[in-house]
């Protein structure tokens, strides 16, 4: 369909493509496939078939928990623990986890998205007591903030960068930069010292987390009514390597790139985990699995509750509470729900699909959730990746490359203090489409072949023997990884309006924080289960 | 082609003295490398000589064509004798089959110079008197036979080094084909004399990029790193293992860094073993070494009878195969590696401590290299530290090298306020081993104890006594605890290894 050329020009530019398309693209050697995430079975929801569900096949649960990413699995933890057992969660795939899923192989576990959470604040205290219960607190401070063992947190060497065939340590490229370059990075920071310190009338922060504790004050709000590039500009930033440190921090925390981002979701990454402006940000949660750690935790708490391969196919609002209708994909066979209450912790564009009557007077646009397409690559190696120069900067936990529209890769084995031999590298893409939907078909029409060159040739420029160190490459398809924090979405109000329950329906996604993070999704899940234990 | 018969003389001086540099390259390279100067230059010379004579004598079996096979030769010399030095070196590092290769080259290069002389005098028969064509001849080669043997130790090792001058004199052979092709014209076939030119340009180009490079091979860095003759070479997964003998001794190098010299190891390893073996209460029954896999440090431990069992845990299987198969390591360090008592285990031992079941060690003793980059730095952080102590029984001792307190005394006190802050009470103490300079390491305990004294009567040491144990214990002004407020060492900072880096840069 395309020529090899054109995908590599498409996802990593012309430049590279032209240098690699000189060399051959050495597949063969290198097993692999794609993996998981049903687009397949997805796709059957927005066929809008009727699905007939016989007399003997229903059955009543108090709760129905619909989606079992960080969201569903927190609300499902939140009723376990506060001794509310009627409930099901109802998740598409196989196995629980949504984008924060993990795999493992004999040498490491490994992430297939979300991979770290900041150290959280002593106020997040549900947060504290879900780390608490997995013995991730080791103490607590003068201050009373936690510590959490250093072997959770990300070893050092923490990231690199790759510019013109050598390694640096750290994410701002320090290197060859000018006095203009330094003046604007500490300038660019005394901005962002501000909003840290800044407080509303109320004591309120601009950026905190969770997003539904920051200031609603309109100085900081208006924010988001612009992008964040039009922000950096409005502040006389141009340094080439400050804009592209902010595009990076966009792309890898939102899948978008500095002038899709809302200025206020830019500022939101900046500050919200910076205690007081100066000091450190809070240091780094993670694991070889990444959060996928948090993942098999919940489940093993609601291991009982929990059904996998469970495809929700409708959900019917009715006097009192819900009935759900979903297929059971194993056996093909459509089963009913009558519930109480429904948790809906699917995305929030689907809601229009699946929930019956929605359309006829939605309570808040669903299309305006837009979620873009990520692609996960995971690397299994038999030998550490080489640099060119032996006195560069070592093999990182991140390893980002300045000039790709890729993020880098993250090294499975660095947080278990595996230094030699075979690794696994996770490299992430992210389709910073300006059109969602395109992206994703662009996504969708590469084979594993195709995306694998890609990652090959984006790493081979750091590490010439990446193609012969390769034993195999399994990739992940993110058709809708995460919410697009667009310029205008987070304080537009339609997530304001989507965390309302819609008759007996209440939503828990981080579709409603605008910003797809653990602690978002951890945050609505619990305020959901909240709602429901509240009704009874 | 009488204009072209002095410099034709020319080419024999050049040809000459390139035979002979190649010799010398081949017997200093073979008696450097293997050691044993004198039975290494005896074989090679005699080897040498005998492959000219076979060169000469084959001679007889070229019949036309003189000119070109004589230009042939030229380039077929300038390519083995260029690349003879860079190829042995590799050869030596690389392969099990070094002295097949070595006297391979040694009787090619031989036979191939061999033919030259006979094949130039044919060519000039014609131009002179018998008489004078072997005297002139005969004496040309003998002349640069003495220039080349004077060049060489004066002139050409000391600043070119073996493998630059290889290279130089394999493209001066070179340049000498190249020119044959002009001095040679008449007696060439005119359409096969582009074809030579294009050989010889190519074969010098070659040896010019070799040359270019040769600063980037390893090869190059050892011979001009080690002063000494080294014995044993090899790359490892993780690392360059070399072995160097001189007047003193031999030693032991990783990654171009001293781990040891056998003249003065004795003071480091008793330093290091005997203060935790003596401060146990109690006699020390089970031990775990953690890197030493050169065995010095085991053997220390086997000199007290009540060690059951030590397990020696070090990353890289070369290193602990050299301990029981390098015969000078192996009686350096008494076979300890071999005794039943002893278990080795090749693993980081970050990631063996993680996953290990053992436990309840008496003693730990731990030998790594300095913390000089990042895969090192995390076996001096409190994690570590912490595994170590949840493998140790409550009254266990634990002596850890730990840097030279003079040349890295930030680095030095961070390793001894890691152990404390990871709950060890610690006594850091530091002696001086001649090939490191004031070195220094940490005794360190889960209770109170007191500075280690006596040494039992059945324990013979060749450095420490009572009072040279005691007074290790102090430390003068310049290397003690700095006033400044240090770091702790732990994973997600990796203070240590920026502390070492900015220390020890001072003295590259």
């Amino acid at each position: 369909m395309f020529t090899r050329r054109e995908i590599l020009r498409a996802f990593l530019g012309l430049p590279i493509a032209l240098a690699a398309c000189k060399s051959a693209s050495r597949t063969d050697a290198i097993d692999g496939r794609i993996v998981g995430a049903s687009h397949d079975v997805g796709h059957i929801l927005r066929d809008r078939r009727k699905f007939e569900v016989s007399a003997d096949s229903w059955s009543d649960v108090n709760t129905v928990i619909v989606g079992g990413g960080i969201a569903g699995l927190s609300a499902a933890w939140n009723l376990k623990r506060k001794g509310f057992n009627d409930f099901l969660l109802l998740e598409l795939e196989e196995r629980a986890g949504g984008t924060s899923a993990s795999g493992s192989s004999d040498l490491t576990a490994y992430p297939w998205g979300a991979h770290y959470l900041p150290v959280p604040f002593a106020q997040n205290t549900e947060l504290v007591e879900l780390l608490d219960e997995m013995n991730l607190v080791e103490s607590r401070d003068a201050s009373g903030e936690i510590v959490v063992p250093e072997q959770f947190l990300t070893r050092d060497p923490e990231e690199r960068i790759y510019h013109k065939g050598r390694w640096y340590e750290g994410l701002y490229l320090y290197a060859g930069a000018t006095e203009e370059d330094l003046r604007q990075y500490n300038a660019f920071y005394a901005e962002v010292g501000k909003w840290i310190n800044w407080r509303d009338p109320e004591g309120r922060r601009a950026f905190t987390v969770p997003v539904s504790s920051c200031s609603t004050d309109a100085e900081a709000t208006a924010l988001d009514r612009i992008s964040f590039a039009e922000w950096l500009r409005n502040k006389g930033f141009n340094s080439e390597r400050l804009i592209w440190y902010c595009d990076y921090a966009c792309r890898d925390d939102y899948g978008l790139t500095l002038g899709q981002t809302s200025a206020w979701a830019g500022l939101f990454y900046f500050c919200s985990r910076v205690p007081t402006a100066g000091e450190e940000s809070q240091s780094f949660i993670t694991f070889p699995e990444g959060n996928g750690r948090f993942v098999n935790h919940f489940v093993s708490r609601i291991k009982e509750n929990l059904q996998g391969s469970s495809l929700v196919a409708e959900v019917i609002p009715g006097e009192e509470g819900a009935e759900v209708v979903y297929i059971d994909t194993k056996t093909n066979t459509a089963r009913g729900i009558r519930a109480k209450n429904v948790i809906y912790s699917a995305p929030m564009f689907t809601a229009g699909y699946l929930i019956r009557g929605f359309n006829d007077s939605p309570p808040f646009v669903a299309t305006e959730f837009k979620h873009n397409s990520w692609f996960v690559a995971n690397l299994f190696l038999k030998e550490r990746p080489k640099n060119r120069f032996e006195r560069d900067f070592p093999l990182s936990w991140d390893n980002v490359l300045y000039d790709s529209p890729s993020l880098g890769y993250v090294t499975a084995t660095h947080q278990k203090g595996i230094d030699y031999g075979p690794t696994v590298l996770t490299y992430y893409y992210p389709m910073a489409e300006e059109d969602t939907r395109l992206g994703m078909q662009k996504l969708l029409s590469l084979d594993w072949k195709e995306l694998s060159d890609i990652c090959l040739t984006d790493l081979e420029r750091a590490h010439e023997n990446i193609r012969e160190a390769t034993e195999r490459i399994d990739i992940m398809r993110w058709g809708h990884a995460m919410i697009s924090p667009r310029t205008g979405f987070i304080w537009g109000g339609e997530r304001e309006k989507a965390q309302k329950p819609f008759r007996n329906i209440h939503f828990a996604h981080s579709d409603l924080s605008g910003i797809a993070i653990f602690e978002e999704a951890f945050h609505h899940g619990l305020r959901a289960a909240g709602e429901v234990l509240k009704q009874g | 082609m009488n204009r072209s018969v002095p410099l034709l003389f020319l080419n024999v001086f050049v040809v000459a003295t390139c035979g002979l540099i190649y010799e010398l390259l081949a017997g200093t390279l073979a008696s450097y490398v293997l050691g044993d100067s004198v039975t290494q230059f005896s074989i090679i010379i005699g080897l040498y000589l005998f492959a000219m004579g076979v060169g000469s004598w084959l001679s007889r079996f070229i019949e036309t064509e003189l000119a070109e096979r004589f230009i042939d030769i030229e380039l077929a010399v300038a390519i083995l004798g260029g690349v003879s030095a860079p190829l042995l070196f590799f050869a030596f590092a690389s392969v099990s089959f070094f002295s097949i290769v070595l006297y391979g080259l040694v009787f090619g290069i031989g036979a191939l110079v061999g033919l030259e002389i006979p094949l130039l005098m044919r060519i000039l028969k014609d131009e002179l008197d018998f008489k004078e064509l072997v005297a002139r001849v005969l004496a040309l080669d003998y002349v640069g036979a003495l220039v080349a043997s004077i060049l060489f130790p004066i002139f050409l090792v000391p600043t070119l080094g073996l493998v630059r001058t290889s290279l130089v004199f394999g493209i001066l052979n070179g340049i000498v084909g190249l020119w044959g092709t002009w001095l040679l014209t008449p007696l060439l076939r005119p359409g096969r004399i582009v074809f030579l030119r294009i050989k010889g340009v190519f074969v010098i180009t070659l040896l010019v990029i070799g040359a270019i490079k040769a600063d980037s091979l390893t090869v190059l860095a050892e011979e001009s790193l080690f002063q000494e003759t080294i014995i044993h070479a090899q790359s490892s997964r993780y690392q360059r293992i070399v072995v160097t003998r001189g007047r003193t001794g031999f030693s032991l190098f990783l990654n171009g860094n001293l781990q040891f010299s056998s003249f003065d190891e004795y003071r480091y390893h008793e330093a290091l073993v005997h203060p935790a073996m003596i401060a146990f209460e109690g006699d020390p029954k089970r031990v775990l070494v953690l890197g030493g896999g050169d065995g010095l440090a085991v053997r220390e431990v086997l000199k007290y009878p009540s060690v059951e069992h030590v397990t020696l845990v070090d990353l890289d299987p070369a290193i602990t195969s050299l301990a029981t198969d390098l015969p000078v390591l192996a009686e350096l360090n008494k076979n300890s590696l071999k005794d039943k008592r002893v278990t080795v285990v090749n693993s980081d031992a970050y990631v063996w401590l993680d996953r290990t079941d053992a436990s309840g060690f008496d003693v730990a003793i731990i030998d790594f290299p300095d913390p000089n980059n990042f895969a090192l730095g995390k076996l001096y952080s409190t994690r570590f530290y912490k595994m170590l102590r949840s493998k140790l029984r409550p009254d266990s001792t634990v002596a850890i090298q730990s840097t030279s307190p003079l040349y890295a005394r930030n680095s030095y006190w961070c390793i001894v306020e890691t152990l404390e802050a990871s709950g060890f009470n610690v006594k850091p103490y530091q002696t001086t081993v001649p090939s490191f300079g004031i070195w220094g390491y940490v005794l360190a305990k889960g209770s109170e104890f007191e500075t280690p004294g006596e040494i039992p009567a059945d324990i013979t040491l060749a450095f420490l006594d009572k009072d040279s144990m005691a007074g290790m214990f102090d430390f003068p002004v310049d290397t003690s605890r700095p006033d400044i407020e240090l770091e702790i060492n732990r994973l997600d900072n990796q203070a240590l290894v920026r502390y070492y880096e900015a220390e020890w840069r001072r003295f590259e």
